[in-house]
């Protein structure tokens, strides 16, 4: 049973606004007590989605939630953007594919940093990725 | 005469701690090694005067309701720190299970004349036994198993010493299997003394890694390239026979990776990255 | 907009990025950097990311640019200083920076610029050598 202990939301709109989303993410890691090491890796994983938010979508919307499970507390994150979906999520999660000019590492690469990761996604309507990582993942 | 749960528990209180207690000092199980038969008593006491005021006829096959919470929490606190004195499963079991005995004892011994009313009481009797049984088990084993989480973090603490073995050359001798949770730490913990020593060279000696299959290749191929980006090479030494040849077997690439047979040999070459020579010293010459 | 200064020392830049990065801010520190190399016609670049918090794949790709591009202008690039939390992740995320040099700090990173250069200095003193 996952428990939410606490609730923040942070508005994407342009590229400068990843800097506080760290900053609000840091503090609440901080909080929990998460180890450094797992604050960067959640760090960058937001960093990375945040990314993808403003490259297709435009903007968006970060949902910073404090959650526990059993003896289990971490930090998850959820970025919904009304962006134009992902018509493949299989051939997105591939490590090496991109339709950008990125390096294509951006969703596995993520993936592999935090300790849950699911997404969602209809085409034309928007597209929801749900991170978590635990304090001692 | 009884004819109510609720009547039989008030009335044979004390007879009902008294018999359970004897049937505990009188089992084989006793350990009073671990704790007092005062202690014991106790403990006892406290959970036949809750279980008294909790049981009542409506109540007493309605273990979920919250009237319960308190008791199964005793239970729970009992069985755990049973489990961490180190009383065995058993042991623990046939606390619990004695308590039913004892019960089932002063109904006979109340009910002889009424086999009806006895079947229907000792049948209520019985289900709520059991589910303390099983609340018992439960948290028997969560406390067990808190303590083999709790030695785990030591283990993986205490196996993963960095020795800073010259100025500015680290060793991190490997004990046992290396998976992805210990790589974590020994990934954190050389690359943080990398820091703190400002050392130029690590040398991760494997010769304790039973086996090197590709997942483990794979972690220390992690381990040293993030040791790279901070700026500092990394040697692997300790690679026995075998693991040479299943790592050939595997196809595993280790060669833009430094390795060495020995932790002496690695040694040796940091010795001369650094461009540091060990000689033996010259005898001291006598003057006559 | 913000702007991350380059130090000239000799013939080195030294670039300390002190805040944090985001893709715009990092994009301009590649063409400022290149810019700065050849018009300085500088032989090496010191990047220190010590007080660097965050690494994502962007800006991992940025330094792994900017070592490729001053490299074509025959100037070597040396990361120094990525703090522990940063190269696990790094890893982890599937960057490895393998055409980029590191050193632990901005000393040994200098050093590490001398011996690249001075190794390239010998190299055109044996030609000079052979040729007479």
């Amino acid at each position: 049973m996952l428990i939410t202990l606490s609730k923040d939301s942070i508005a994407i709109t342009r590229e400068q606004d990843v800097v506080p989303l760290r900053n609000r993410v840091k503090e609440v890691a901080v909080k929990i007590g998460m180890g450094l090491v797992n604050q960067t890796k959640l760090i960058t994983a937001a960093s990375e989605l945040v990314r993808n938010m403003l490259r297709y979508a435009g903007t968006g919307n970060v949902l910073i939630e404090v959650v526990s499970r059993g003896r289990d507390t971490g930090v998850r994150l959820t970025f919904s953007d009304k962006g134009p979906g992902i018509a493949d999520i299989n051939l997105a999660m591939q490590d090496g594919y991109s339709t950008g000019k990125s390096l294509g590492l951006g969703l596995p690469g993520t993936k592999r940093l935090v300790n849950e990761f699911s997404i969602q996604s209809v085409v034309g309507q928007g597209t929801t990725v749900t991170i978590l990582k635990w304090k001692n993942g | 005469m009884t004819n109510s749960v609720a009547q039989f528990l008030k009335k044979n209180k004390d007879r009902l701690l008294d018999t359970w207690t004897q049937k505990q000092l009188a089992s084989d199980t006793l350990r009073d090694d671990l704790m007092s038969n005062d202690e014991l008593r106790l403990q006892s006491e406290e959970l036949v005067n809750l279980l008294v005021k909790t049981v009542n006829d409506e109540n007493i096959n309605q273990i979920e309701s919250s009237r319960f919470d308190e008791l199964f929490e005793l239970l729970s606190g009992i069985s755990m720190s049973r489990a961490r004195q180190g009383f065995s499963p058993r042991e623990t079991g046939l606390y619990i299970f004695s308590l039913k005995d004892a019960i089932f004892d002063l109904l006979q011994q109340d009910l002889s004349s009424d086999p009806v009313q006895l079947f229907e009481i000792s049948l209520k009797f019985n289900r709520l036994l059991d589910s303390f049984g099983v609340v018992t088990f439960e948290t028997f084993i969560k406390g067990r198993e808190e303590v083999i989480f709790r030695q785990t973090e030591e283990i993986s603490d205490i196996s993963t010493p960095v020795i800073q073995v010259w100025d500015g050359i680290l060793a991190l001798p490997i004990i046992g299997t290396l998976d992805s949770a210990r790589t974590q730490v020994v990934m954190e913990s050389l690359l943080q003394k990398i820091v703190d020593t400002g050392s130029s060279i690590a040398i991760l000696d494997i010769s304790g890694v039973p086996a090197v299959d590709s997942l483990v290749a794979q972690h220390l191929i992690k381990t040293v390239s993030a040791t790279r980006l901070m700026g500092a090479d990394c040697i692997i030494s300790g690679i026995r026979p075998e693991i040479a040849q299943t790592v050939v077997h595997l196809g595993i690439d280790l060669s833009n990776i430094i390795t060495k047979a020995t932790l002496a040999s690695a040694l040796k070459h940091a010795f001369n990255m650094n461009k540091l020579t060990v000689k033996r010293a010259e005898p001291e010459k006598k003057f006559l | 907009m913000d702007k991350i200064p380059i130090l000239r020392m000799g013939p080195f830049l030294l670039v300390t990025i002190q805040v944090d990065l985001y893709d715009r801010l990092a994009l301009n520190l590649e063409t400022d950097l290149v810019n700065m190399v050849h018009k300085t016609g500088a032989r090496g670049v010191l990047i220190d990311i010590s007080a660097v918090s965050i690494v994502d794949s962007f800006m991992g790709r940025i330094l792994g640019n900017i070592a490729s591009m001053t490299r074509v202008l025959d100037a070597e690039t040396v990361v120094v200083g990525m703090q522990p939390a940063v190269a696990i992740t790094l890893i982890e995320l599937g960057l490895s920076l393998s055409g980029v040099y590191t050193a632990l700090d901005v000393e040994r990173g200098m050093a590490l610029l001398q011996t690249k250069i001075g190794s390239d200095d010998e190299l055109i003193d044996d030609d000079a050598d052979h040729t007479e």
